[in-house]
């Protein structure tokens, strides 16, 4: 049972203080995430799911429990956890492949090893013949693109993705899931990813968490037993559908609490 | 014939429609077109104003007559000395100012410890006009350069100061953790990452400023001075030469114009990656 896990959010909880009020933000997580594994996180906007991902990465704190990495308690960011945001957060001033390239400078690779790991990650994420463009002249598909890439070109031990679909049309949003899919088949790394789109969350994970509405817990697990490579035409397969519906109803529930609970306030 | 003007007219009514949504871009013909006009028209009025005799010429004087004024002083006055007199204590004053208010404004905006230190301090002297500082500095240094200087730094410095901050804090949140999550340390967020991202906001910030120190100019040289554009404005009021003092306030505003447009060229060729 115990099978040593990649990643281990331990007995997480995250409360908020405030005006002699205190809310529960998260309450008591504990999540393995397995070596190779893609796993999301689906959960009804509120529910805390990002905040639970930002802890992974070392970016906010819990009020309790911990994080171990491979072992290892974390204390805060590092290289060895790549993050990707909802917004876009390439640093204009930079170049496609010197945003790449950012994190390798940083860590001291020497130049020509930089411009290698660089040049394979932009073609990864079909960038080829944008490395000298300014981030301005990107979509915001293209955006998120050289975003995966910067945090994959630092080899890091899981990669982190909150909602970095969400800003983008649905057409595009279609094309970066397949990409996100392709890239990970290929680089089998460890992906932890946050969304509420239950259709995302299943085409993309080989297991899925569903999150209650606030305070956030773990209210279901779903298995997706979806063969790989996944492929757009899967989203109208029976099995698809099946774990789409029983996915929906179990978020539906939290949307509506999590209605409820603001009327309430 | 009726048919084939009415579509005409329509377009007509249409395009100039389109030229009242908000925010519609319009042709940069009719853009410079509509800027040069406004010029003409101030010109035009200016012109009618005087050359009918409407105004007395002491009160203003034809656009010929400052023109005429304006060569006098070149030719007669030594305008040039003034010239140089005034843009160099701009400059050593705004420079002084922005060598130390740009890292002091860049502290503020990126640490708690020293935006509690700094800002009401800041806050509380930009309140106080620079012109009422003219006695006490003329007092504690005298009349010389380094009084004027000192009256460009203090309307300048502290606004400054707080505009830069302004700059740094809103360098987004998201940009500087994704720099942590990418193995960057505290130090290398800073000159990395928000140092690079605050640049442009800087620059502009500079722009504005040395806009504000060329009006401090005039104010610092009308009193007990002895060179300078602000001082041949208050010698020309003494002997009623009305075309002088306006073409000495029209030097100042070309003045300021030309820098204000080296700033934005300056800005276009470092920051080509702006949106």
């Amino acid at each position: 049972m115990d099978e040593a896990a990649k990643l281990h959010i331990q007995q997480i909880s995250k409360v908020y203080r405030g005006d002699g009020h205190e809310v529960i933000a998260i309450d008591g997580i504990d999540l393995r995430i397995r070596n190779r594994e893609f796993a999301t996180i689906l959960g009804p906007s509120g529910c805390g799911k990002s905040t639970l991902l930002r802890i992974a990465a070392g970016l906010a704190k819990p009020t309790q429990g911990l994080v171990r990495l491979d072992g290892q308690t974390i204390s805060g960011p590092g290289q060895d956890r790549g993050m990707v945001f909802q917004s876009y957060t390439l640093f204009p001033w930079l170049t496609v492949k010197e945003n790449i390239q950012f994190g390798l400078g940083l860590s001291g690779t020497d130049r020509v090893q930089q411009e290698q790991i660089a040049q394979e990650f932009v073609e990864k994420v079909g960038l080829k013949g944008f490395e000298r463009v300014y981030p301005k002249a990107l979509s915001g598909g293209m955006k998120q693109r050289v975003a995966i890439a910067r945090a994959l070109a630092n080899n890091p031990a899981i990669l982190l993705l909150d909602e970095p679909f969400g800003a983008l049309d649905a057409q595009t949003r279609s094309l970066m899931q397949e990409l996100l899919t392709q890239v990970w088949e290929e680089l089998h790394i460890t992906i932890l990813f946050v969304t509420h789109d239950v259709e995302e969350a299943i085409f993309l994970s080989d297991r899925v968490f569903v999150m209650t509405a606030r305070p956030g817990r773990i209210k279901a697990e779903i298995d997706v037993p979806l063969e790989r490579p996944r492929r757009y035409e899967m989203k109208s397969s029976e099995t698809f559908r099946h774990l789409k519906k029983r996915a929906l109803d179990l978020i539906r529930e939290e949307a509506i609490k999590a209605t409820q609970y603001k009327d309430g306030e | 014939m009726q048919n084939s003007q009415e579509p005409n007219i329509e377009r007509a009514r249409r395009r100039l429609g389109d030229l009242l949504n908000p925010r519609e871009p319009i042709p940069t013909g009719l853009y410079i077109s509509l800027s040069i006009g406004s010029f003409a028209v101030l010109l035009v009025v200016w012109a009618a104003l005087t050359y009918s005799k409407f105004i007395d010429p002491l009160f203003l004087p034809t656009p010929t007559r400052v023109f005429q004024a304006g060569l006098d002083l070149f030719l007669e006055f030594g305008f040039t000395t003034d010239i140089l007199n005034s843009t160099y204590r701009v400059m050593l004053g705004f420079v002084i100012a922005a060598v130390i208010g740009v890292p002091l404004g860049l502290l503020m905006g990126t640490f708690k410890v020293a935006e509690a230190l700094i800002e009401p301090i800041m806050g509380f002297i930009r309140y106080m006009p620079a012109s009422a500082f003219i006695p006490l500095f003329i007092l504690w240094v005298g009349i010389g350069d380094v009084e004027k200087v000192a009256i460009i730094f203090v309307g300048s410095f502290f606004q400054l100061v707080l505009m830069v901050a302004v700059v740094a804090k809103n360098v987004h949140q998201d940009m500087l953790e994704t720099a942590y999550t990418l193995g960057a340390k505290r130090i290398q967020v800073i000159w990395k990452v928000l140092l690079p991202a605050s640049l442009p906001g800087i620059l502009d910030t500079l722009r504005i400023i040395v806009g504000w120190a060329w009006t401090y100019i005039v104010v610092a040289e009308l009193v007990a001075s002895s060179s300078g554009i602000g001082y041949m404005i208050i010698s020309a009021q003494r002997m009623l030469r009305t075309g002088s003092i306006i073409f000495g306030i029209l030097t100042i505003g070309v003045l300021g114009l030309v820098t204000d447009y080296s700033f934005k060229w300056l800005h276009q060729k470092l920051f080509p990656w702006v949106e």
